[in-house]
C-alpha cells in the first residue's frame, strides 16, 4: 500500500513538472525509457551532468556579460551550448529563456542579455529544485514494474 | 530496397572486411563513432545507441575523432579501404568549438580509408543551406537534436550499404532538397507540381515552410528525416 503510494507521489509530481511546462513530457520520457535494470539511475546521472555542466556555463557567461566591451559572439556560443543541453534534458522553461537571451545576443543588447540572463538563473534554479525533490521522492519509492509504463 | 538484398551485401560485406561481430545468423554489433562536445548529449547519444545494441566510442570534438580514426594508421593495401578499427557509423554534431560537424565531415570524406563510412549529421538548428551543404557533402542523414530511439533505429540502414546504392539514394535526397529549396525562393503560384522523385511525402511535407514564405529557420518542423 505505502508503496503504491509514493509511487503515485512520484508519477503525480512528475504530472505537474510537464503540466507546469517546467518538462518537456516527450523529452523527459525519452530519457525514462532509456532507462532498465542495467542502467537503473539513468536519467538522475544525465541530468547530475546537466548541473555540473550548467554551472560552468553559467559562470562562464557570468564573466563574459562582466567584459567591457560585451563579446556577444562568445556569450552566443555559450548559450547556445546551455540551450541544447537544457533541451536534451527537457527542461522547457530554462530552452526558452536561452533562446530569449540569444535573441539579445545577436541584436548585441547588452542590457537585454543580462536581464534576460537573471531569467535564465531563475528558471534553472526553480527546476533544480524541483528536479531534486522529484529524484529523491523516485529514490525513496523504489524501482517501478515496468510492465508498462505510465504516460 | 529489398531486405534480401541488403542481407547479401551485408554478408558480402562482412566477407571481404572481417567485420567482428558480424556472423550470418544476423546478430551484427555496429560499431558507431559519436562525436559531440556537449557532455550531457554524449551521454544521451551513448546511451541511445547502446540500447539499440550498438557499440558505442564518444568522443568530444572533431580532433579526436580524427586521432581516433587515425590510431591504427591507413592500410594503404586495403582493396576495401575499410579502418582497423571497424566503425560502421560516425554520428557528429554541427556545431562544435574548433572543427565543425561539417569540417569533420569533409575530412573523413577526403580521406580515402574512411570515405566510406557513412556520416550523419546531428544539430539543434533547422537550417535549410547547412542540410543541404552537408547533404551536398555525403552526408547520410541530418537529425535534428535531441535525438530520438526512433532516429537511432533507423541508422542499422546506413551501414551496410555499398557505394552504389548510397550514391543512388543521395542523388535523388539531393533533388529533393533542390526541390525544396527553390520552393522556398519562388512564389507560390510559380511552384510547379512537385518533383517526381519524392521518396517520401510526410518528409517533404514536413521540412519545407507552408504557405508563409518566411524565413527557412522558421518552419516548425522538428525533424528532417529525409527518407
Amino acid at each position: 500500500m505505502d508503496r503504491n503510494q509514493s509511487h503515485r507521489q512520484v508519477a503525480t509530481m512528475k504530472q505537474s513538472l510537464f503540466d507546469q511546462g517546467y518538462l518537456d513530457h516527450e523529452q523527459f520520457n525519452q530519457l525514462e525509457e532509456l532507462q532498465d535494470d542495467a542502467n537503473p539511475n539513468f536519467v538522475e546521472e544525465v541530468v547530475t551532468l546537466y548541473y555540473r555542466d550548467s554551472a560552468r556555463l553559467v559562470h562562464s557567461i557570468e564573466q563574459a556579460l562582466e567584459k567591457s566591451p560585451i563579446d556577444f559572439n562568445k556569450l552566443d556560443s555559450y548559450m547556445h551550448q546551455f540551450r541544447g543541453s537544457s533541451s536534451s534534458i527537457g527542461a522547457k522553461k530554462v530552452k526558452a529563456e536561452c533562446s530569449l537571451f540569444r535573441e539579445y545576443c545577436r541584436a548585441g543588447n547588452g542590457e537585454g542579455c543580462m536581464r534576460t540572463f537573471q531569467q535564465v538563473k531563475k528558471e534553472y534554479t526553480a527546476l533544480r529544485k524541483k528536479l531534486e525533490t522529484f529524484f529523491q521522492l523516485a529514490r525513496q519509492a523504489g524501482p517501478v514494474d515496468r510492465a508498462r509504463r505510465p504516460k | 530496397m529489398a531486405a534480401a538484398g541488403t542481407e547479401s551485401l551485408r554478408w558480402n560485406l562482412a566477407e571481404e572486411v572481417g567485420v567482428s561481430g558480424c556472423n550470418g545468423s544476423g546478430s551484427e554489433e555496429f560499431h558507431v563513432l559519436a562525436v559531440d562536445d556537449s557532455i550531457v548529449d554524449r551521454k544521451l547519444i551513448e546511451r541511445l545507441l547502446k540500447s539499440s545494441s550498438f557499440k558505442v566510442t564518444a568522443v568530444d570534438s572533431g580532433t579526436r575523432a580524427l586521432q581516433y580514426l587515425g590510431l591504427d594508421g591507413e592500410k594503404s593495401t586495403s582493396a576495401v579501404g575499410f579502418n582497423d578499427l571497424k566503425v560502421n557509423l560516425i554520428m557528429t554534431d554541427y556545431s562544435m568549438p574548433g572543427m565543425t560537424g561539417y569540417e569533420l565531415l569533409k575530412k573523413i570524406k577526403e580521406s580515402k580509408a574512411f570515405k566510406e563510412i557513412p556520416v550523419v549529421i546531428m544539430s539543434s538548428e533547422n537550417v535549410l543551406t547547412r542540410i543541404h551543404s552537408c547533404l551536398e557533402e555525403g552526408a547520410e542523414d541530418f537529425l535534428m537534436k535531441p535525438v530520438k530511439k526512433s532516429d537511432v533505429t533507423k541508422l542499422k540502414d546506413f551501414m551496410v550499404k555499398g557505394d552504389q546504392a548510397e550514391k543512388g539514394k543521395r542523388s535523388s535526397i539531393k533533388r529533393k532538397m533542390d526541390d525544396d529549396i527553390l520552393k522556398l525562393t519562388m512564389p507560390p503560384t510559380a511552384i510547379a507540381s512537385s518533383s517526381s522523385e519524392v521518396e517520401d511525402q510526410s518528409s517533404s511535407a514536413s521540412h519545407s515552410p507552408s504557405s508563409s514564405s518566411s524565413s527557412p529557420c522558421s518552419s516548425p518542423c522538428k525533424r528532417t528525416r529525409l527518407q
